[in-house]
């Protein structure tokens, strides 16, 4: 993008009333912080955490289930305290946010494509495609997400050895979780995309001789966009929450990389002896960043939804 | 009706018919079940022969028949990590995951909708405003994170309530099991109740609040009004009955949902239900325990389904007209 038109686009974002209804929501804009803040957090991880907690050479076991510094027995270096092997929780977190993160983006990422593709496909040309795509889409409504991760997750582990599945837990995760997210977006685009084809714009653009590859790409996908745009921001919510769970339950990220679910379900075995920030100090962080995440969704929700306004 | 009615049956047969397929390739397919079944010193010969037995070289369709007849005899073989027949397992199962999941449901409703309600209709007011903020919370927080701060604080710290298993169950009639009637079972209930129903009420509350927002601006209430009937019947006679056919819909999707989310909340609190059982299977690579929790709840699900259509129909009276 060249300076000018950089500068126009900046000046059309800055106009928008999206922008002028986020700058009016003391809300959106502390929850646009607070992801902002474990976006950063997860990037920075190896520069701010106090401590490397894959390095072998830098926790030691003596350290080990140190309560936060604010109580009794507590230490300075350890400001969240320590789990049963002497790493930081602080510092676990913060690298434990980067694979969370990593999965939840990447899952939503693929779950649009395939779905927008899908539906763009299935929205334009109709008939046949359509009908099987939307049977597929039914069918699979049918069960809750969780459940069709926890069964694509399942199959993966049988076809996969213990090995191969440390080594491809995150691209199996990240399958997983696609591959039952997808729909909604398939849904929505086939929507959107129905109303739009019968618009003007396209039918000049098809009398202009355009390939249908490119009326799609460049004049139906731009206006269908925006619901997208919200299911994309809440589904990264439940993204990070199904990942956690399935770590949680002990099918998703091995300990060896741990995500936020998987320090949980770790700290889970020390909640009975009373120590409870192992367990509920990365818990309280996947808390906040969903609701975090959350309140972003509901706001870009109410703010595109015209039956508002 | 009766048209209607079979549609919606003939949609539901082609659902589980793609879910058996699903579930026996996943049998067949994913790991070798002759390998699960003997232990390493069997030689070649028998594991050719118990292949046989099992019918395994075959034709695919022709294996495939043989499933859909087992499955309809609730036949799925027998579990690779316990040795014992899979329907025995689940009918041991079954009891407990129905108990909490119905009360679950209970609860959410006896909670979310007056929530709703109050919300929708006082939508200015702190409280409505505090039950909103608190749904988002709701949403947000994930069920096994909340599973273990209701742990951490009414079992570990307070020591109210038992952490972990169902109580002492009574055996009614040999084939069902319950917790109601015991007073450990009762309290071995009442956290992964909660943990299990925060997330629907959440929901239903949403739902319903924003269904009250659209009804009470419709012409029909301001219409109640204009007759001068009291805010209690315009509410609840016109306002609220109008609001339920997407909350039954929901409510009803939502039962099967729960049943699902179910293997979290009994993974949390070691319940012994078909979820946790699921679960093990599913760690395990255990594919007949997969296989016959996919199908089982995926007639749950199509029937739930096919239920919640047909209450449509019956409540909402535009529906018959188009159909």
């Amino acid at each position: 993008m060249n300076m000018p038109a950089a500068r126009a686009w900046l000046t059309r974002l800055l106009d928008s009333d999206l922008c002028y209804d986020f700058c009016r929501s003391p809300v959106a804009i502390a929850a646009a912080v607070l992801v902002l803040l474990f976006v950063l957090g997860a990037l920075l991880a190896p520069l701010i955490a106090p401590q490397n907690p894959f390095d072998l050479a830098e926790i030691s076991i003596l350290d080990s289930r140190l309560p936060p510094v604010w109580m009794e027995g507590g230490d300075p270096r350890f400001v969240l305290g320590t789990d049963d092997q002497g790493r930081d929780i602080l510092s676990a977190i913060l690298y434990g946010l980067r694979i969370s993160l990593g999965v939840g983006i990447t899952a939503v990422l693929a779950a649009a494509c395939i779905g927008i593709s899908l539906g763009l496909v299935a929205g334009y040309l109709g008939d046949r495609i359509d009908a099987i795509l939307m049977r597929i889409a039914d069918v699979q409504l049918t069960f809750p997400a969780i459940l069709i991760a926890l069964l694509i997750d399942g199959a993966a582990n049988g076809l996969f050895g213990r090995l191969d599945r440390e080594v491809f837990a995150f691209w199996i995760l990240v399958s997983a979780l696609a591959l039952s997210f997808w729909v909604q977006y398939a849904r929505t685009v086939r929507g959107a995309t129905m109303v739009e084809r019968n618009k003007d714009y396209v039918l000049s653009a098809r009398i202009m001789g355009l390939p249908a590859r490119l009326i799609l790409m460049r004049h139906i996908l731009p206006n269908v966009l925006g619901p997208v745009l919200v299911i994309a921001t809440i589904n990264l919510a439940v993204a990070i929450v199904t990942e956690a769970t399935l770590s949680f339950l002990g099918v998703g990220m091995p300990p060896t990389q741990p995500s936020l679910g998987t320090l949980i379900a770790s700290g889970n075995d020390f909640l009975y002896g009373g120590e409870w920030w192992i367990a509920l100090f990365p818990g309280a962080a996947l808390a906040i960043l969903v609701l975090a995440v959350n309140l972003l969704g509901d706001f870009l929700r109410d703010a595109l939804n015209p039956k508002l306004r | 009706m009766i048209g209607f009615a079979f549609r919606r049956l003939l949609q539901a047969g082609a659902v589980m018919f793609v879910v058996a397929l699903i579930s026996f390739s996943l049998f067949r397919h994913v790991g070798d079940p002759v390998n699960q079944m003997v232990g390493v010193e069997t030689s070649t010969e028998q594991r050719e022969a118990l292949r046989e037995q099992l019918g395994l070289n075959d034709p695919m369709p022709l294996q495939f028949v043989r499933f859909l007849g087992n499955a309809a005899r609730f036949d799925f073989g027998t579990s690779y990590q316990f040795r014992q027949p899979v329907a025995d397992l689940f009918a041991k199962r079954i009891p407990a995951t129905l108990e909490l999941a119905f009360t679950s449901a209970l609860l959410a409703l006896a909670v979310g909708v007056p929530m709703g309600v109050y919300a929708g209709l006082r939508r200015e007011t702190v409280l409505a405003r505090l039950f909103l903020s608190l749904s988002l919370v709701g949403i947000s927080l994930p069920t096994f994170f909340l599973g273990m701060l209701l742990i951490y604080i009414f079992a570990v710290s307070l020591q109210w309530l038992p952490s972990f298993g169902r109580g002492d169950v009574v055996d009614l009639g040999g084939w069902w099991t319950t917790g109601f009637l015991t007073v450990s079972g009762l309290k071995a209930l009442v956290l992964p109740a909660i943990t299990l129903a925060l997330y629907q009420m959440t929901l239903i509350m949403r739902l319903v609040r924003a269904e009250i927002l659209e009804v009470v601006r419709a012409d029909f209430i301001r219409f109640a009004r204009a007759r001068g009937l009291p805010d209690r019947l315009v509410y609840f006679r016109h306002a609220l009955k109008n609001t339920l056919v997407p909350v039954v819909t929901i409510t009803g999707l939502q039962l099967g949902s729960i049943i699902a989310f179910a293997t979290i909340t009994e993974t949390v609190f070691q319940w012994p239900g078909m979820g946790l059982l699921f679960l093990q299977a599913v760690q395990n690579v255990d594919i007949p325990i997969m296989a016959a929790y996919l199908m089982l709840t995926g007639l749950l699900f199509v029937t739930i389904n096919f239920i919640v259509d047909i209450l449509y129909f019956l409540i909402d009276p535009r529906l018959r007209a188009s159909a």
